[in-house]
């Protein structure tokens, strides 16, 4: 297990637990969003590439209403 | 008469109203409201998503970015790292160039801070964004915007959501007069009549958040602007009569009896 910050709440994931999965799991796979892991922006393509560790930052964005 | 076309960046619009989608009591209303506006372009703001409740809906539910233009803004951002951090977001997230920057200065006037913004802008511009920027009122500023690449200047009326509408229409028609990219009056505007004001002093277009989702109808507000806009630019493309200090006839005043 590894324990990660998602959008700043702390959760535990399994090991080789890929930005992929993490999106399946809140039903954020067909969303429009954009992710950050830590610091970092990751690109569409890379989101099945990606494996999250201990003490990870992942920010998940979307689009709300706005002036 | 030639076309009057509204082009920014090379995006060619239909409307000159631009709205903003926050404040609305829900999506349904934001969209109802973007409908009834007229505008082919709306500012969003980019925001953590809920990951808690999954069902809950989101904007893009209720607006299609395929069939309107998501203009991202950094709304919120007090210094241009969390702007440039908002942008990029954007841009990965929809593949969107064009974008709204507004990097702001006070917490309580909301007045945009424009050193943080000039230095952003710089930035945008290197990395292939196509920045719209909201600005002071300040014609020198402007100008130092449209130098270093700004694709519209977004000078404000008045304080965000203060519905004051226009309060230095000296300086915005020094701005519109020296400008070559779009001048979109943004912020401020409190009513129909000031977005008319707007237009007819030569604005190329005006974005209006509050003064549409703050109104007690705001989808009837919403057509209120989209007919102000028209009508103010229809009025300045007219060109309005000479003011004179004193009365003359409208009737011919031979053949009296």
């Amino acid at each position: 297990m590894a324990k990660i910050q998602l959008n700043g709440k702390n959760i535990l994931v399994k090991t080789n637990y890929s930005i992929f999965d993490l999106l399946k799991k809140y039903n954020l796979s067909n969303k429009k969003v954009a992710i950050e892991h830590n610091g970092i922006i990751i690109q569409k393509t890379d989101y099945k590439k990606k494996f999250l560790k201990n003490n990870d930052k992942i920010e998940v964005v979307t689009f709300i209403g706005g002036g | 008469m030639k076309k009057d076309i509204f082009k920014i960046a090379g995006k060619t619009l239909k409307s000159r109203l631009i709205v903003g989608t926050g404040k609305y009591k829900n999506f349904s209303e934001t969209a109802k409201a973007v409908s009834a506006s007229g505008a082919d372009m709306v500012t969003v703001a980019v925001r953590r998503i809920n990951i808690l409740d999954k069902k809950k809906p989101i904007l893009t539910d209720y607006l299609n970015p395929k069939k309107i233009i998501f203009l991202p803004n950094t709304a919120g951002c007090f210094n241009s790292e969390e702007a440039l951090r908002t942008l990029r977001l954007a841009r990965e997230m929809g593949g969107w160039k064009l974008v709204k920057l507004e990097v702001l200065g006070d917490k309580k006037t909301l007045y945009p801070d424009m050193i943080e913004t000039i230095k952003s802008t710089k930035i945008l511009v290197k990395e292939g964004f196509k920045v719209m920027v909201y600005c002071t009122d300040d014609p020198l500023l402007a100008k130092k915007l449209e130098d270093n690449g700004a694709s519209a200047i977004m000078p404000l009326a008045s304080p965000i959501g203060s519905g004051l509408g226009i309060q230095n229409i000296t300086n915005i028609s020094l701005i519109i007069k020296q400008s070559k990219v779009p001048v979109i009056i943004d912020a401020g505007i409190g009513t129909a009549s000031d977005a008319i004001i707007a237009m007819e002093l030569g604005c190329d277009g005006v974005l209006i958040n509050s003064a549409i989702a703050n109104a007690k109808k705001p989808v009837l507000m919403a057509k209120a602007f989209r007919d102000a806009v028209i009508s103010g630019r229809n009025s300045y493309l007219a060109g309005r009569m000479e003011k004179k200090y004193f009365g003359t006839p409208s009737s011919p005043t031979k053949g009296l009896i």
